[in-house]
């Protein structure tokens, strides 16, 4: 890693860039972990008119800095909102196509963007059992994603183990043609870059690279052949004021440790 | 293989006609509500996670040594590792299971579903909701938009895709859940089973009326006149009631909203135990706080005066907003 001479952690960094991904007045369904951080990081600085939507029940909250949810289910989600509503009703507004961005932490991902939370191994006999979907199936069928997770060749594999939640399916027109006629992966963000997808083959290529980040070491970090245009561009760093309110979101490290 | 809890129409009706929907006195103990629950049954549990967990119940089943109960929960904490580990339970059907993200893998789940002692039924998180709402609306399945193309639908053998005839377009068909029983666990109810709930309902409202009868734990039992002041507070309406038992910290070590946050410290315990020997470890933990306790007043005493006392304070904080 040439980021190590920083002074902020693959977590943060990963924190900072995901938020720099949702655009203000943007309707974000925001998954547990890095992404409800992110996305509250992103309501704290450049994008205060995000309403976040947590899989619980919450339209609109805001989360106190310091009190962060370990689940979208706890009372916790609800501060500062402008609404609960069931589980089922929360998803529904996906289906009915109320959000812009769907984002989500990841186990296991594919060149096609297909994510894995299930099994390790086969699903008949598997040498771990993982704890499923939740959510994340129905929010990756139905809307635009960005998944935010660290970069290492045993999480980027060629084919997921299993599709927990369906990226391009198995690229091409695979995806629509399973049935799934909206929404799909729009970005990865990582500890070492920006991914994208081409359109034509639903393939990860890489928009961005972090600074001091090689695409060598994009690829040396993937399982798969990454797509690299040889003009690629580099992410501006995190900033002092960046860091500064995601250490005040998550002072104990809950999420960036 | 567990019973089908999707039920042809009319015997749906006829099991709802000939329940006692009259308006009258429910309440009971713990141990007497577990006479509504038969081996063999599928049960449904109320909240989600670690969110109003009707764990005062899952206590009693477990201590009653129910057999061969089939679970469903939109997701499932810890509350799964016990009814497992138990014996009560070896099916329990949810989107996702484990205590919670910050704990990592259930080392327990991973024990009984990768050694196939019990199975772990994936659905999506939709599927389930809808699932229970097409009970609760008595018809026998609902359309959706979701899970195809993935193998979460490829590993289901009920479910059906359908060409729209409408549209045309390809949609996916999930059939109702009815379950036998619904455990859910409130903030306040009368004795007839008027059941307010505040905060997050979860699939609460949708599994109470998909299922054939429910028991309701309650923080605390209020009078009639008391939901006849806030009717618009009622959200589960007492002829789907059966039973009605007051449990205070019904939920512990889980959360109740406005009432109690999660007793973190307990959860970091439980997870401490079962990380290195899940099955040491969880059968420690029933024998010290499912069996060995003469009562709930005394289970809660285990967990601690201190970490009830700090997780209600954390619980009523939200209202100082």
């Amino acid at each position: 890693m040439t980021i190590e001479t920083k002074d902020f952690t693959a977590s943060e960094l990963l924190c900072v860039m995901s938020a720099r991904a949702l655009e203000d007045g943007q309707v974000v369904f925001a998954g547990v972990g890095i992404p409800l951080l992110a996305a509250t990081l992103a309501q704290r600085l450049h994008a205060p008119g995000v309403t976040i939507l947590f899989e619980g029940g919450t339209i609109g909250p805001h989360v106190v800095p310091g009190q962060l949810p370990p689940t979208t289910n706890e009372q916790r989600c609800t501060r500062k909102a402008n609404m609960l509503v069931s589980i089922t009703e929360v998803l529904l507004l996906l289906q009915r196509g109320y959000v812009d961005v769907g984002f989500m932490g990841g186990a296991q991902i594919d060149q096609y963007g297909n994510l894995n939370s299930s099994f390790i191994g086969s699903a008949d006999d598997p040498s771990v059992r993982l704890p499923g979907t939740g959510g994340g199936n129905d929010i990756s069928s139905l809307t635009r994603m960005i998944v935010a997770m660290p970069q290492e060749k045993r999480r980027f594999v060629e084919n997921v183990d299993f599709i927990t939640s369906p990226g391009y399916v198995r690229g091409g027109t695979s995806r629509r043609d399973s049935g799934l006629i909206a929404g799909g992966m729009y970005r990865v963000v990582t500890d070492l870059a920006i991914l994208g997808f081409d359109e034509e083959t639903g393939r990860m290529r890489v928009e961005a690279l972090h600074p001091g980040v090689t695409p060598e070491q994009a690829q040396e970090n993937t399982g798969f052949e990454l797509i690299i245009d040889s003009s690629v561009g580099t992410t501006e760093p995190p900033t002092e004021e960046e860091l500064a309110a995601l250490r005040h979101l998550d002072p104990d490290k809950v999420y960036t440790a | 293989m567990e019973k089908n809890v999707t039920q042809d129409y009319l015997s749906l009706r006829e099991q709802t006609q000939s329940r006692d929907r009259s308006l009258r006195n429910k309440v009971m103990t713990l141990e007497e509500a577990c006479g509504f629950v038969s081996d063999g049954e599928h049960v449904s549990l109320g909240g989600s996670t670690a969110s109003r967990t009707p764990f005062a119940m899952v206590w009693a089943l477990i201590r009653a040594r129910k057999k061969n109960l089939s679970f469903s929960r939109s997701i499932v904490s810890t509350e799964g590792d016990l009814i497992f580990a138990s014996g009560i339970g070896n099916h329990i059907l949810t989107s996702w299971f484990s205590q919670g993200i910050v704990w990592g893998v259930s080392r327990v789940m991973r024990h009984f579903t990768e050694n196939r002692l019990a199975r772990f039924e994936e659905w999506s998180h939709m599927s389930i909701g809808l699932r229970y709402r097409a009970g609760a609306m008595g018809v026998p399945f609902m359309p959706m938009r979701s899970m195809m193309g993935s193998d979460v639908a490829a590993q289901l053998d009920n479910l059906e895709e359908m060409t729209c005839p409408f549209t045309g377009e390809k949609i996916l068909l999930v059939p109702a859940l009815n379950p036998d029983v619904a455990l859910i666990h409130v903030q306040r109810c009368d004795p007839y089973g008027n059941a307010q709930l505040d905060g997050l309902t979860f699939m609460d409202i949708d599994m109470a009326m998909a299922a054939n009868r429910v028991i309701i734990t309650t923080e605390r039992i209020i009078s009639n006149d008391q939901i006849r002041r806030r009717p618009d507070h009622t959200k589960i309406p007492f002829f789907t009631v059966d039973a009605v038992v007051e449990a205070p910290y019904g939920c512990a070590p889980h959360e109740c909203f406005g009432v109690y946050e999660p007793l973190f410290p307990h959860m970091d315990y439980y997870a401490e135990l079962t990380r290195k020997e899940p099955m040491e470890g969880v059968k420690a933990y029933l024998d010290e706080y499912y069996y060995a306790p003469e009562n709930w007043t005394e289970y809660l005493n285990l967990i601690g005066l201190d970490k009830l006392l700090d997780a209600a304070r954390r619980g009523r904080s939200i209202y100082d907003d």
